[in-house]
Order: structure tokens, then sequence, then C-alpha cells
């Protein structure tokens, strides 16, 4: 079945109908998990360790407890005797929820306090009293395997050194072979930094145990609310049943929101001892140094060429710092999630990675923020690595990647590490992006500033993203199919709910999906009321993340509104009496083939759904369900070109022009699409200019707040170009890719290429992210170049 | 007092009677006492804005002002902006343009724009741009925020043209 | 994130509020923005047991020039300097520096005066009154006294403005014939605190510098007030290059950064030598009439 014509349906695929969602943002009528308040509800405070690393003696609440309000003050002790003091991480580690032997980094949960109000949950932190015994710190992850380095995980059997994984992928003897025979090896030592999703709202929930009925209520920020009841069912022993999980309107998410936290378990542990709801919303500073940090990748990279340019081959070695508690979100097959996609958008005969992991004592993770599971770091090492190939060679940057682009015509194609690309036209992206920046202009620019002593750079991104997991057959998390699902329910007059197992927190699901079923069903988009965040009222679904919607909610939708197309051409046939293959259909009407008056539109055969009469052996009703696995995943790709200005006084570079030509395939709201875009650019410039989680020597915590965790203002933020692209996916049903992700793996790289082309007379070859103007300073400065 | 105080403060029009604690702040009177959760809270240093209302007609962060302070004061809050005559052209904006997304930090960010175009009824981008920047939004990456302040001042012309 | 607990008084006169503040011992904080002082009692840094508000006080809202002087009261926020003809027209370095102050909503709540009374070395307005001459007028239980801008702070989160007093009013010589004024200030996005920022003000005859101040801000425990800097410039020509680059290593040398997340100090330092320079240039350029 393949997509109808839509001539005239409004909201169709492709027009970009306003969010439907924004109705209630934009009057303030929005409803978050904060904003969830519950009769006698009350309020839970964490009190966290100062210390990275330390055993603890006692725990004393007792002045905690004679404080005003205060209800009950839970240790690690407390639950340790309903075996909840440990709870399974999504990478098949445990964590503690409540520190019990010892505290790994600093901000680790150690009691929870429930008071009857917010301020006496946080006034009673100052009442908590624990003893400990400083223990030697390991920060740095190099040393982590180190033979005197601290154990972290004391605590896992056996354990006697800070070693989690070594996951390889490719051919290591192939790959040496193509490095022997190479003119070019480029090398590259970088380290991909921890940062963090931070998105507006924080994480928290509302927990509400109901004594009568045994039903626990968690009003949760959660992009993915099934999941999550299932692991609450695993973790807390609760039938699944009677967990209900509702995740609201989300304030952005960004991978942030995948994984269960300690202060959800806690909560909603209190909530089934007390009986009363208990809220917990997390501080900014708590969000910052407890919860889902991304990244932290020290990459060490090797591009062998040919001295025309040719790629031969790529090694890549990494050490993966997941800090005190491997916490990554990634399915379970995927240790390093999809990092060996790193060979990018080019074809070469070889590849090889390998990534250790070890524990440190910072915060758990990482999460994949705004990330398919890693393919962030991969695309910003090989395409780091592509232009200093161009410096190299003095091959110009766009023409050493064409050369090497893998071919329209070799789709699908098989990459060296086992990846099945669907489609691509690398080429076109870049042809389009070159134009819209004016290159050749803008490289006699650059030559003429050189002459003056100016310093401006220009950089290149041609990133291959791999999306939509998907494909439950190499793709599961706790031991859960990475399917999605769609449930389609037309009422008499036309007018339906589309129930979704995908959650959004900003993508607007509630506009794009309803436009996937105006699409098939020929009924305007505005007609369809999207359902989502809520297990009681949707279908199973592993949520929302991994640019994971579109590929499987969107192609779920597609097929479940297809169904029902097909349900109404034998209804319509029936009314016609004529064959259903006599039909044809466009814009939500069924007309006999040759007989233009002979006609039945879609809403005529949604009311017969529902009346007497109907062809032989149909059921009544209008509605059906479908869930979706994946055959492949998607490749979405773009070329993105970044031109930068430095100034040579203060090391301040200044993104002067972004051109983003995004592939996403079949583009559903192109104004939502470019929304995306928009925001994901400018995640990728905090990224490369910016953000950045780190630790002093004895891992006290920086960035914990967003005094020091920056984020672009407008002011910051470039002005964003965005082209298109479009090359749909041969194997989705409506051709999309997804489009969320693309921006923040793609863009960062560019900056770096663009400061690291203007320095290169300077004999630079890298600069770390961010890109700190006293870092660019100092770079100038060791190069002899003066302020002015 | 660090007992109760009682304050008189005019949200969105009507006046409210409010006993408050010396230390709560004006965002969780906002929101807990008058349960108008459309100001919002997304961070502890006031950094970010997501609770920024109008004080007597300034934006302020809600979260940096005692709730004692608006004693005899007016505020005006997201959901004070729509009226009998209909949405704020700033709302109208930000969805015609699409200026948000997740929706959290639009609540803030259209006081801020709601007080940018009554004292400066045609800026450019550069002025939207700086009058937002004590406003972060992690989604949109500001570019059809800016559209919308645009679209909002171009509608107030013509309403008053 | 809240406060402790505290008691609250508002009074509507500097006369009630200095007894107020005598009644809480040297425990109590005078309020006027808030906007320094709030987020440290929410991360709790701070837990004063009394506020005194200011913000009811009649007539501390001044901004305008009598007898030689600008005069800027207690409650003058910094957006009001920021949108005032008055400083756009004759005082560019307060204009410079209330554009990148914090950001534009904590500038329609903060004050100047309440940023300079806090004592912290990354506060811009402590600097603009170093480089301006500023005298501040405070009045405690004694009446009326007048401190010296230039050595107004006396360490980390002190200044000799007594626990008893309140800061009422700052006042600034009005410009000379000949004056120009600058601020330059590096952050690393709105509402950072200043990498490094110099605030410059100089006099002119022809193109010969007969009068200079320079501020410097965070570069150093205290507001650094660049003297030797600024006694080399009297003579030279604006003009002179070598000793604008002169002035730009002895302000350079006045400074005192510590490494911190905005960069290692001797990016700091050199951060002061390019800014001082720069903000010599724009001033001299302000001060021949030139725009800048």
């Amino acid at each position: 079945m393949s997509t109808p014509t839509v001539s005239h349906v409004e909201g169709a695929i492709g027009q970009s109908p306003k969010r439907i969602e924004d109705d209630r943002f934009i009057r303030g009528k929005g409803n978050y998990v904060d904003d969830v308040q519950l009769p006698g509800m009350l309020f839970m405070s964490i009190y966290r360790s100062p210390f990275a690393h330390a055993t603890i003696n006692s725990i004393d609440t007792s002045r905690a407890m004679a404080m005003p309000g205060v209800l009950a003050c839970i240790t690690g002790k407390d639950l340790e005797a309903h075996g909840l003091a440990w709870m399974p991480t999504l990478a098949g580690d445990t964590q503690a929820v409540l520190a019990t032997d010892k505290v790994r980094f600093q901000g680790q949960e150690v009691v929870a306090i429930i008071a009857k109000t917010q301020p006496q949950a946080e006034d009673a932190l100052e009442g908590i009293d624990v003893d400990y015994d400083p223990l030697p710190v390991i920060i740095d992850p190099k040393h982590a395997m180190d033979a005197d380095a601290p154990v972290v995980r004391t605590d896992l059997e056996g354990k006697t050194d800070n070693h989690i994984f070594t996951w390889e992928s490719g051919d290591a003897d192939a790959t040496d072979r193509a490095f022997e025979g190479a003119d070019i090896v480029i090398s590259l030592d970088t380290l991909y930094p921890r940062i963090h999703p931070a998105p507006m709202e924080t994480c928290g929930c509302v927990s509400d145990y109901n004594t009568a009925t045994g039903k626990m209520t968690v009003h949760l920020t959660s992009q993915a609310p099934h999941a999550h009841r299932t692991l609450f069912a695993l973790v807390a022993g609760l039938p699944e049943h009677k967990i209900r999980i509702i995740s609201p309107d989300v304030g952005g998410g960004f991978g942030n929101k995948v994984p269960i936290y300690p202060g959800y378990v806690v909560a909603t542990a209190a909530s089934l001892l007390i009986g009363k709801p208990v809220k917990w919303i997390e501080s900014r500073s708590e969000n910052l140094i407890s919860t889902g940090f991304a990244r932290d990748y020290h990459m060490s990279g090797e591009l062998a060429a040919t001295k025309d340019g040719k790629m031969l081959g790529l090694r890549a070695t990494v050490l993966a710092d997941h800090g005190a508690f491997n916490a990554q979100a990634a399915p379970s097959k995927w240790p390093a999630g999809f990092f060996n996609i790193a060979t990018g958008s080019y074809d070469m005969p070889a590849a090889y990675c390998k990534v250790d992991a070890v524990y440190t004592n910072k915060a758990p993770g990482g999460v994949a923020y705004r990330c398919s599971f890693r393919v962030t770091e991969a695309a910003y090492l090989i395409e780091r690595l592509v232009d200093n190939l161009a410096h190299k060679t003095g091959i110009d940057a766009a023409e050493l990647r064409k050369m090497n682009f893998i071919q329209p015509e070799q789709f699908p194609y098989k990459s060296p590490m086992g990846w099945e690309y669907d489609s691509g036209d690398y080429d076109k992206a870049m042809d389009i992006a070159l134009e819209l920046v004016d290159y050749k202009a803008l490289r006699k620019e650059q030559a003429e500033k050189r002459e003056r002593g100016e310093v401006m750079g220009i950089g290149f991104s041609s990133f291959t993203e791999i999306v939509g997991a998907g494909m439950s057959k190499i793709c599961d998390i706790a031991g859960l199919a990475m399917i999605d699902s769609a449930e389609l329910r037309i009422h008499p007059t036309g007018k339906g709910v589309l129930k979704l197992g995908v959650q959004s927190q900003g993508q607007g699901h509630e506009t794009t999906f309803a436009q996937i079923v105006a699409n098939e069903l020929g009924i305007p988009s505005t007609d369809i009321v999207v359902e989502h965040g809520d297990t009681d009222h949707t279908p199973y679904g592993l949520g929302t993340y991994a640019s994971r919607s579109t590929p499987t909610g969107g192609a779920a939708t597609a097929i479940v509104a297809r169904k029902l197309r097909e349900k109404g051409r034998q209804i319509a046939a029936h009314m016609l009496e004529c064959a259903p293959d006599d039909l044809e259909f466009d814009s939500g009407t069924f007309t006999v083939k040759g007989s233009p008056d002979r006609t039945k539109t879609i809403q005529e055969c949604i009311f017969k759904a529902y009346q007497s009469e109907l062809p032989e052996g149909m059921e009544n009703g209008f509605e059906d369900v479908t869930y979706y696995d994946a055959p492949e995943m998607t490749y979405p790709f773009g070329t993105y070109i970044c031109v930068v200005d430095i100034d040579k006084g203060t090391g301040a570079v200044t993104v002067r022009k972004f051109v983003a030509v995004d592939d996403c395939g079949t583009r559903i709201n192109p104004m939502i699409v470019d929304g995306q875009i928009h925001g994901g650019l400018t995640q990728g410039f905090g990224t490369a200019m910016m953000e950045l989680i780190s630790f002093d020597e004895d891992g006290n915590c920086f960035g914990s707040n967003f005094m020091d965790y920056l984020i672009p203002t407008a002011v910051e933020s470039p002005h964003w170009t965005l082209g298109e692209c479009v090359t749909p996916s041969p194997h989705h049903p409506i051709g999309a890719k997804g489009i969320g992700e693309s921006p923040t793996v793609g863009s960062p790289q560019a900056i770096v290429n663009a400061v690291v082309d203007a320095l290169t007379p300077y004999g630079i070859t890298n600069i770390d992210m961010p890109l700190s103007s006293h870092k660019v300073w100092k770079a100038l400065r060791d190069a002899g170049v003066a302020d002015e | 007092m660090s007992g109760k105080m009682a304050i008189t403060t005019t949200v969105n029009g009507e006046e409210h009677e409010v006993l408050v604690e010396p230390r709560m702040l004006l965002v969780n009177m906002i929101r807990e006492s008058l349960h108008e959760t459309g100001t919002h809270i997304g961070c502890d240093t006031s950094s970010c804005g997501a609770c920024t209302v109008l004080l007597d007609g300034r934006p302020v962060k809600s979260c940096t002002i005692l709730a004692v302070q608006a004693n005899g004061r007016e505020i005006t809050t997201v959901e004070g902006l729509e009226t009998a005559d209909g949405l704020h052209p700033v709302q109208e904006g930000f969805k015609e343009e699409h200026g948000l997304q997740c929706g959290y930090c639009t609540p803030g960010m259209m006081m801020t724009s709601v007080a940018l175009l009554a004292e400066n009824p045609d800026p450019s981008e550069d002025d939207i741009r700086k009058a937002i920047s004590g406003n972060l939004c992690r989604c949109t990456g500001y570019v059809n925020i800016v559209k919308a302040v645009q679209y909002a001042a171009k509608k107030q012309q013509g309403v008053t043209a | 994130m809240l406060p402790s607990s505290f008691e609250y008084v508002a009074p509507t006169s500097v006369d009630e509020a200095v007894q107020a503040l005598a009644t809480g011992g040297g425990d109590a904080k005078i309020m006027a923005g808030g906007q320094s002082l709030l987020p440290m009692m929410k991360l709790r840094l701070a837990s004063p047991s009394l506020i005194v508000d200011i913000n009811n006080i009649a007539g501390l809202d001044t901004l305008e020039e009598s007898d030689g002087m600008l005069r800027i009261g207690a409650l003058v926020r910094h957006g009001e300097l920021e949108r005032s003809e008055l400083i756009r027209d004759r005082y560019p370095i307060i204009l410079d520096a209330a554009q990148h102050i914090a950001d534009p909503l904590i500038r329609n709540r903060g004050t100047f005066c309440g940023s300079v009374a806090h004592g912290d070395p990354a506060g811009d307005w402590a600097t603009v009154a170093t480089a301006l001459g500023a005298e501040l007028h405070a009045v405690g239980p004694n009446g009326a006294v007048v401190h010296s801008a230039a050595d107004f702070q006396t360490s980390m989160f002190e200044t000799k403005l007594g626990a008893d007093q309140i800061l009422v009013e700052a006042r600034i010589p009005m410009p000379k014939p000949g004056q120009g004024s600058a601020y330059k200030k590096i952050e690393r996005k709105v509402g950072d605190y200043a990498a490094a920022a110099v605030g410059v003000s100089i006099v002119l005859d022809g193109t010969t510098i007969t009068e200079a101040s320079i501020g410097l801000t965070n570069v150093g425990p205290l507001t650094i007030h660049a003297a030797a800097a600024a006694a080399s410039l009297i003579g030279k020509s604006i003009d002179d290059a070598e000793a604008i680059e002169q002035a730009g290593v002895l302000a350079a040398a006045a400074s005192d950064p510590v490494s911190d997340l905005r960069g290692p100090a001797d990016y700091k330092r050199d951060l002061v030598r390019v800014l001082t320079k720069r903000a010599l240039r724009t001033a001299g350029t302000r001060a021949q009439g030139k725009e800048a």
C-alpha cells in the first residue's frame, strides 16, 4: 500500500498547519508535572553527598525528624528492607537508589525527606547528619585502570578494577592492512566532553498511591512512559496493571528523561508507604549534577588515505567515562551505542573501532543527548578527521568529501562496520550547501583576510545519522523490543482519536501525527485528536528519543490508517455495489473507476461502519491498532557549512554564517522540521562553544547551575540558514527518516572545523570543545600571534 | 515578621489578599497560592527567565522577588494576556510563527516580548534578541521566537494604524 | 529552592530603615533590587535574619544632574540607566556597562547602588564608579557619611559601608569638556560575570590626555583602581599607540586574577591589556565628539 494522492486534504503531509498543542501552551495552560497539585500532597527533598567518594559510617536523621512538618527521613537502609536500595540501570548495571555502603559521586542521593510543605522539606536538609570517611577518588578516566586506582564498584562481587566493558566492531586485520597501504594517516586525539541535555523543565514526579484500589499513578517527566511502567513493575514489584504512568506535558527531554532516576523510585516508595501523594521536583542543580549527562568520550581516531585523498580505512579507539554506575541509555546489545556508524558518509573499504568503558567518581550515565546512541561522538570524530585530512593533503574540504562520498547508486550501502544505509544523495546536499553559502566567494574573502592578518575559517560537516531504533532483532531495552504503536479510532461522524506509544516533549506530535492520518484517510488533520503519554489510554511503545518517533510511531500511524482506509474501501464498494479494486481513492473520496459520479466519501464509509448492513463478515466500528517493528534503521544526512571570525585580541569566536542542508526524507510538516533543525543547531552550537560539566581533582562538579553550565541565549545564537534536500527512505511507509537529532549530531564539528581552519596557518590542528575564548587565545598567543 | 503576612496584590486585574511567609517567592505565590501554573520555574539562580512576569508593567524574574514585595503592586502573568477580544498579538505570533516547542519557556518569553513591544513597537531583530536574552529556550534556537515577536509587532501596528 | 526564614520590614523612610537595620544587629540586610542577595539566600549562602526592604521609600529613585553632579538614588535600576536619555547623551561608560550587566530582566530590578554596596569585585558598577570618581552617600545612625568609590571596597564582599548604614545615593561629577569614557567587558554569554572588564574615563585637550582614570572588574579580590596605568597617560596623545599599549600593560600589571571557569589568570591579565587599549580608543573617539 502506498501513500494516496491528497490533492485537497487540509493538513496532509507536506503542509505546515499550525500546532494544535500551542493553543494550551500560549495560554499558560500546559500541564507539566510540577503543575500537578493534589489534595494532601506531601513534598520530598533529597539530601546528597558533598563528597565524590566516601564511606558512610552512620546517618543521623533525628534533628531533621524534629523539624516542623517532617514526616519521614528515608535512608538506603530503610529501602534495603523493601529490596529497593539498588535498582537496575538501562545498561544492565545496578545503581544505588539511596547510598548504603558508600557514596560514589558528588551529589549522590543519600537521604530522602518527606514533609508537609516544600519549604519544610528543604529546611530539613540542614538537619541531616552523615558521618563520612572520605576515600581516594578516581576522576581522570585515563587513570581509572591504573593498578592503584581506587575501585568505585566495591559493591560488585569480585570487582577489583574500574573496567566496565570492551566493545569492538569491524575488521581489525583488514583495517591494519588498509593502513599499511596508506600514503597518509591522519591521527586525532580528542575529547567529546561531558555535557548535559538540560531541558528547561527539570526531572520530577508526583507519585500517588490509592490505598483503596492499590493503584499507583505516577505523574512523571518521562520520554518513555510505557517502558517506565514496565520497569517500575520489575523494580518495585508492583503489578503492572496497577501502575499508571502519566507523562503530561514535558518541558523538553533531549534524552535527559529516558532513564529512571532514584528520586522517582523513592517518591513512589514513599507514597506507597505513607498512602499519600508525594511530589519531587529536582532543582536545577540536582538536575545538572546527578541526572543523565551525555558524551564524555575520549577518542583517538586514525584515518588512512592515499596521497590523492582517497579514504582507505578508519581506526578508532575510545575511552568512555560512564561515571559511578553504568547508566548509559542505549539498546541492550549496544554498549557503545551505534558508535560504529563512524565511517559516516564515506565509502571506505575497512574500519575498526574499540570502546573501553570505565567507572569514575562522577554522576552515572551517559544518556543520548539529542542523539541516536553515540552517533554524535562518531560523526564528530570522522568529520574532524576528514577536515584535518583536507588540510594535510591540501585538497579542498568540500572536494575531498565529494571524492569519498557513498554514491546514490551504492544504496542500500553496507558499511564496513556492518550497517545497511537505506538511501542518500550526499553530493546533492553538499552542492545545495555550497551554493547557499557562496563557497567560492568565501574562500576568496578568507585569502584576502589572511593577507591582512585577519582570522577567518570555514568548516564542514557532511554527517550521516542512524536513527529509528528500531529493528527488534537487534534492538531491545531491558528485553523489550524497540517497536512502537498507533491505535486509531474514528467516530461515526468522521472525527477521531489517534493514540500513540511514543511521547512528545515538544516535537509537535499532536499536529504531525494527525497529518499522517489526514494523508492516509483524506480527512482534515484537525479532525484527529492525538493522545499520548498516559499508559492507561495508549498502546505500548518504547517512547520518544533517538529520533525514533517518526520512523517507528509514524510508520505505525500510516499503517493503521491504511488498514482503516482498506476497511473504508470495502464499505464503499459494498455501498456502490462494485469490487473494491474498482475504486480509486483521492483526497478522502472513493470513486468508481470511469464513473466520476459514483462516489463515497471516507466520512460516509465511516458512518456506515457504525450502521447495520455491512459487508458480509465485517464487524462494526472504525478502529484498529498497529505495532510496527522497523525492518531497518533510517539514515538521515546533511551537509553543514560554518563560517567563523576570530578576535585576535580576546580569542572570541563569532559564528558569522551557518548553512545547514538536511535530508530527513519526506517532511511531514516543513515548519516543524525547520523548528527542530533550528533548535538542534543551537544545542550543537552550545556544545561546541560553551557547555561543559567538569570536575576538580577531588571530584567537585563544575557546571552545577545555569551560571556555570552555559546555555546560549538569543544574543550568542547564530543566524541559521537552512537548505532542503529530500531523499525518501525506501523502507519507511511514508519515506520519512526522522529529524530531531541530525542538527545536534551534525553541527558541533562544523564549528570546530571552522575554527581549526581559521587557525591552520598557525600550525594548529585541534582544539577540543567547548571553544572557550581562552583556549583560542592561547592557541593564537602560543603561535606568536599578536592582538592587533 | 517571619510569621505569615497579609498582602494585597493585583494579579491579572484581579485583587487578591494572600497570606505569605516573608521568604515565599513571588513565583511560588502565583503558582501555589493563586494556582496559576502558567508561570514556570527552570533554575535556582535567576538565570533562565521561565518565571518572567510583569511587575507594574516591567518584566522581572518572579523567582527573584519576594511575594511580600508584590504588596500593593500589579502583576501580569501569561494567564492575563488573553482578553475578551481574543489572544494577545504576541500569543498569536508565537503560534503562527512556531515560536515554541515544549512550551516551558514560552510564558516567560511571551511576557518579556509583550513588555518589549509596549516600549518599542517596531523592534529590529537585534533589539528582539537583546530583549529576550534573559529568557533561555532550549528548543527553538530563538529563530522563530524572533519571528513571532515581529509578527506581533506588525499586528499591533496594524491595529493602531 | 527557598531562602531560610527571616523577618521582613518595608519602611517608608530612610530614618525608619536605619532604625530597622539597627534592630537586626549585624545580621540584617538591606534589599533594594535583591538580584544578588536573593539568589544567595535561595542557595543558602546567605541567611540574614532580617530583610529591610527599601523599595517603599519615596525619593530614592532620583536620576538627575544637579550642583555639578549626576545623582543616582538607591532605587535607580540598571534598566533605568540603560533607557535614560541623560545617560545616553552624557555618560557613555554608564550606558556601556548598563547594557551588559546581567540580563535585561535582572536589569529591571537590580540597582546601581545595591551593586556597589554588594562589594563584589565582579560588579560592573563599582568599576564605573571608580573610573568616574564617584562619591557614595550613606546614612547611618549618626547621620550622613560620604565614601569615595575608589577605595570603597575593603575585601571580597566587604566595603566601608557600615553594617548600620544605608547607601542612599551615588554622585558622579558631571562630564568636563573633552571628557570621554568607555566600558569594555568580555563575558562568556549574556548573564555571565565578566571574564574581565575595563572602565576608563579620560579628558582630552585637543588630542592630549590631561586626566585619566581606569577601573578593572573581576580580575582580583577587589575592584581595581589602575592608578599607575592612568597616570602613565597624562600628557600623552590619544593617538600615541605606544602610550596606549603601555597603559594596557600597566593595567594588566595592576590586575591580580585567579584561574577559574572563565579562563586562566594569564588570559584574564592579557584581556585587561587588550580591553584597556580598546576602551581608551573608544573613550578618545567619544572625547573628540565622534560617534563610537
